[in-house]
């Protein structure tokens, strides 16, 4: 059992599980081309959950928070992104790529700056008086997530709105019988780009050596003579901001959102940090990918199955690995 | 003897609902090893942990070098030279040894005179530089976690227990290392175990119940087994 264990770990060990998942899946399916397109939406949307789920994560491991409002960000993010594509609707489908990428990008960038400040705010005011208070963080989130929501419906409206993509974005890539949508493999080079600056930052900087060496020992770090809820802030800010991104990923993905785009996805993203383990990174990474993966197979191949298959997903790996896959602290 | 670095005046603390400290006062010299004793639960990790800020007095006064530094923030107790090596020794298990060191220093850079000596003090240190934490042995584990303390010269080292569940070898090779950094520093030492402190100590408290009920030499308490009996009959019982 023991060499088993060895053998698996020197093969790659759990990074081979989105792997493991994907070959099953092409014995399944059988149909290679199908199995491409299926594989690209499912890195795609596992990226796109990544950016969600990774603030949530070290927000969780660094500050010991529930933050269940942290879907609020994605919804916001969603909206603020497709009020600014609306109002750049001529540079979205000029057939200028220049013009489109620049629509893209100060959608993205809005929807980022609005969850900074959102994620400054929400944490002086909503999560700094709960502090150590499981039960109060619990109840006072969800309270902000639902009127959050009320707010998004009494500027947006009630109805779903239409997200338009830029033009470059919109089409498909087709390779030989495989047809792919450019979209999603934006939405998948953008998740990781955003886990390689996340992957930078948290190993190749002071400021990422804290925050890791915080979620292991917040009172360590504090008794080093660093201020670890200065440092929380702005985790907590930057977590935010990467889910705004996310649920502008994710409105460009669906192109129709309602106000409950976020609360949607809230059970995946738990689902995500659960099956990772806390406060990693590459955690959150992983999760996101088998998730995104599983989602998409079993939504082909069962799709009454599609939301069960990845509690199904989280029960195994709980039992396997009570921590998660790759947790922070072990 | 020297003005004291550090004194605690009437200290009284809450934990929850559990009174630990009622009124502790003591002085702690400039200079040299100084252990404060007591048996478990008699309140010894209590008043490390209050003079760090990481749990708050309720009542009394705590003065570092004649400052006033009750009711600061942890951190900002850690930045006027006082270094802290918990019981669990707070060790960050995913980072390297090297990375450990980095963060106590600091600008997050080393004085390459002081790590050679750090070295020299604790060479498992050296052999396992890149290596993770967690790979580290319980002894390896404390020399990180007191070479962690001294990466920088501190005015003040708080040391809780760092005897503990240790090869008696270790706890030699340990002895050695504290000589030498308490000839330009200070150290508390929290103990149980009375060799372990009688060999390094030069002033001793001895703590029960959340209380002080006994300051004085180590020399003196050493030469009296009459009075070590009366204090600290329960430790020497444990460790003898």
């Amino acid at each position: 059992m023991k060499s088993l264990g060895e053998t698996f770990e020197r093969f790659g060990g759990v990074n081979l599980l989105p792997v493991l998942i994907a070959v099953i899946a092409l014995v399944l399916i059988g149909s290679p081309s199908t199995w491409i397109t299926l594989t690209v939406a499912g890195l795609a949307m596992g990226m796109m959950i990544f950016l969600m789920a990774s603030g949530l994560s070290l927000v969780f491991g660094l500050m010991d928070v529930l933050n269940f409002g942290h879907s609020a960000f994605v919804s916001f993010g969603a909206f603020v992104a497709a009020s600014v594509l609306a109002g750049l609707g001529a540079w979205v489908v000029a057939d200028s790529v220049f013009l489109n990428v620049l629509a893209l990008l100060a959608a993205i960038i809005a929807a980022a700056l609005f969850g900074l400040l959102a994620g400054w705010f929400f944490e002086q005011v909503i999560i700094k008086p709960v502090y150590r208070d499981h039960l109060r963080q619990i109840l006072i989130t969800m309270g902000a997530l639902i009127v959050a929501e009320q707010i998004i419906l009494t500027i947006w409206g009630g109805s779903p709105i239409s997200v338009a993509r830029p033009h470059f974005l919109a089409g498909s890539l087709i390779i030989g019988d495989v047809s792919i949508e450019t979209y999603r493999i934006f939405a998948f080079a953008l998740g990781l780009a955003a886990y390689i600056a996340l992957y930078f930052v948290l190993n190749r900087t002071r400021i990422g050596l804290l925050v890791r060496a915080g979620v292991e020992n917040r009172e360590m770090v504090e008794a080093l003579g660093f201020r670890i809820d200065r440092l929380f802030i702005g985790v907590f800010m930057a977590g935010s901001a990467l889910a705004a991104i996310g649920g502008a990923m994710w409105a460009g993905y669906q192109t129709l959102i309602t106000p409950a785009i976020g609360s949607e996805m809230m059970i995946i993203v738990f689902i995500v940090i659960i099956i990772g383990g806390l406060g990693s990174i590459e955690g959150s990474l992983l999760g996101a990918l088998m998730v995104g993966l599983m989602g998409n197979y079993v939504a082909f191949l069962a799709p009454k199955m599609s939301l069960a298959s990845n509690m199904l997903l989280m029960m195994a790996i709980l039992l396997w690995r009570p921590y998660g896959l790759r947790p922070a602290v072990q | 003897m020297s003005a004291p670095i550090l004194k605690l005046d009437d200290v009284y603390t809450d934990i929850a609902q559990y009174h630990v400290l009622h009124g502790v006062s003591m002085e702690v010299p400039e200079g040299g090893v100084h252990v404060l004793l007591g048996r478990n639960g008699a309140g010894k990790t209590t008043t490390l942990r209050t003079i760090m800020g990481l749990w708050q007095a309720r009542q009394g006064g705590i003065t570092f070098r004649g400052e006033a530094i009750t009711g600061m923030h942890t951190s900002d107790i850690a930045r006027r030279g006082i270094a802290y090596v918990p019981e669990n020794m707070g060790i960050f298990g995913g980072l390297t040894v090297e990375e450990n060191m980095r963060l106590a220093s600091t600008d997050g850079q080393f004085d390459p005179v002081r790590l050679k000596w750090i070295y020299t003090l604790f060479p498992a240190l050296e052999t396992f530089w890149t290596k993770s934490a967690w790979s580290l042995s319980g002894g390896q584990k404390q020399m990180l976690a007191i070479a962690r303390a001294i990466i920088e010269k501190r005015d003040l080292i708080l040391i809780d227990e760092p005897t503990k569940g240790l090869a008696p070898a270790i706890i030699h090779n340990m002895i050695s290392a504290f000589r030498e950094v308490a000839q330009e520093t200070t150290i508390l030492l929290v103990e149980q175990n009375f060799l372990f402190a009688k060999s390094l100590g030069q002033t001793v408290a001895v703590i029960d119940d959340g209380h002080i009920v006994h300051t004085g030499s180590m020399a003196a308490l050493v030469e009296d087994q009459d009075l070590q009996t009366r204090l600290l009959s329960l430790s020497l019982d444990s460790h003898q």
